[in-house]
């Protein structure tokens, strides 16, 4: 079994195979020398497991879904806060915590499409693209109704705007969070998409403490109490946050300062993921066919 | 008091061999009053090297088990001798900062079980707790020391349901991060000086986040038995 040949035949049709097992290079370069030749192909098989069975499908996939997700975002950040409408209405103090969370969305798209198109994939592209997958520019107005067919005055109500975007934050959250395992396999990627995670977790607080001193009436804190949703409109997006069971722990039965863990504190301190089929679900009023 | 010795490798102490780290360890209780908080003396599992967090999932969680009694003891403190000018507001959600982090630290006490490592010794002593720029400076460096710090122990852990566990966590640390970073200075929640310009969160090796974590801990812990990649 010549190794070295396979991998050359299939360089030929994947340049970057060298560069996908690369985790595992000192193993292929003891494959002429010290490993049995009985144990070769097991090992080989499991390199390829794990260099294209995960990284072509299901770490892809979430990668891909994780960038449907920003170009949403972005895209509701762009076109409202470019809007000469609801600009007018944003208070000037809100308008550089946009501006923050805007350059967040954009660097989080570019990242995702460097990722998967350095994976060897097409980058996801919303439909009436036409630039180029990982270089172009990722405004697509043709793509996205933010109003979701006028039900969400967000052009000319800052109010609405703010629930959309507390909705959008805080399901952006659950999403990432859903993902997790499907990107274990690969460390590095685990780890960007948990940093991805846990700043979208500061955008939500901060929107929901804009939300707080304005005097919404569901009162949001930072953090997200029981399945309480900033509209019954996006309910659905808070659905399940109410769980108090972690692992085989019931948090309202542990100690707390006084008593037990109250239900309150125990929604609180744990946020709950959503999959990828409730997540597109969930979005999928605010697409465009 | 004395817990059996654990059945697992990482717990290879016995208990009758002398300790210098456990006399350390009451001394520093006998001597605490007044300098740290004395959360509780339960030994389990130390050595000259201080308490050992253990290997593999174990470890990590033990890891985490390590910050969140750091944070619950803080704000335990932060709502017990509240800063001066505190507001209404203030202290409603700083409580809420606390009763998570308390139910955090027991939540990990209860799924570790046996595998827990012992209550921890806290240092406050630098921290001057009337005064509101010192109280949120420090909750920032512990907010932002945590979510940095599950966002490098992710890759360490290998159970899919303990990963999901530590995601449900580490985006409450997040929340409760750019809260504190808003009442230090209003907009700065995710600004540059919490995250690198690509748009990415920090993530720390336990290494990293044990070395900062050391200056408010009066109990050494051992890490060289967690996971390394």
């Amino acid at each position: 079994m010549d190794i070295k040949f396979i991998l050359d035949e299939i360089e030929k049709a994947d340049p970057e195979v060298y560069e996908k097992l690369s985790p595992r290079r000192d193993i292929l370069k003891s494959f002429g020398s010290k490993v049995a030749v009985a144990a070769i192909p097991i090992a080989f098989g499991s390199l390829f497991t794990k260099a294209y069975g995960k990284t072509t499908s299901t770490v892809i996939d979430a990668l891909n879904f994780a960038l449907e997700l920003e170009y949403l975002e972005y895209n509701f950040y762009y076109s409202c806060t470019n809007s000469a409408i609801l600009s007018a209405l944003i208070p000037t103090i809100d308008k550089a915590a946009f501006s923050t969370i805007l350059a967040n969305e954009l660097a989080h798209v570019n990242f995702l499409r460097n990722a998967i198109h350095n994976a060897g994939s097409t980058p996801y592209t919303p439909t009436h693209y036409s630039g180029d997958p990982v270089t172009g520019s990722p405004i697509v107005p043709a793509a996205y109704d933010f109003t979701a067919g006028g039900a969400f005055p967000v052009y000319s109500d800052y109010a609405t705007f703010l629930t959309v975007s507390q909705a959008f934050e805080d399901t952006g959250v659950r999403a990432y969070k859903g993902q997790a395992g499907n990107l274990q396999s690969d460390h590095n990627i685990l780890t960007a998409a948990l940093q991805i995670h846990s700043v979208e977790a500061r955008h939500a607080a901060h929107i929901r403490l804009i939300r707080r001193k304005a005097g919404a009436a569901d009162a949001p804190k930072p953090w997200i109490t029981g399945n309480t949703a900033p509209a019954a409109a996006v309910q659905a997006n808070y659905n399940g946050e109410n769980n108090t069971m972690q692992l085989t722990v019931n948090i309202t039965s542990l100690p707390a300062v006084t008593g037990t863990v109250s239900s309150i504190a125990a929604t609180e301190s744990f946020d709950e993921p959503l999959d990828s089929a409730t997540v597109a679900g969930l979005v999928a009023p605010f697409l465009l066919p | 008091m004395k817990t059996q010795n654990e059945s697992h490798s990482l717990m290879a102490i016995p208990d009758d061999v002398p300790n210098p780290s456990r006399r350390h360890f009451f001394q520093l209780s006998a001597g605490l009053a007044g300098v740290g908080v004395l959360i509780g003396a339960c030994h389990k599992s130390s050595s000259n090297n201080g308490v050992n967090l253990g290997s593999g999932d174990i470890g990590v969680l033990n890891y985490a088990y390590a910050l969140e009694q750091l944070e619950a003891a803080f704000y335990t403190r932060v709502i017990a001798s509240q800063y001066s000018g505190i507001t209404a507001d203030e202290v409603a959600l700083l409580t809420d900062i606390r009763d998570h982090e308390v139910a955090h630290r027991e939540f990990f006490k209860a799924a570790l079980g046996t595998s827990a490592i012992q209550a921890l010794s806290v240092n406050f002593s630098s921290i001057d707790f009337s005064n509101r720029a010192a109280v949120l400076g420090a909750a920032k460096t512990f907010e932002d020391l945590g979510v940095s710090a599950y966002n490098g122990a992710g890759r360490l852990i290998t159970s899919a349901e303990y990963l999901l566990v530590a995601g449900k966590i580490v985006s409450v640390e997040a929340r409760h991060a750019a809260y504190i970073r808003d009442l230090i200075g209003y907009n700065s929640f995710a600004d540059n000086s919490a995250m690198g310009s690509n748009g990415l969160d920090l993530e720390s090796s336990p290494n990293t986040v044990l070395a900062a974590a050391s200056a408010y801990l009066n109990t050494k812990l051992d890490a060289s038995n967690l996971p390394n990649n």
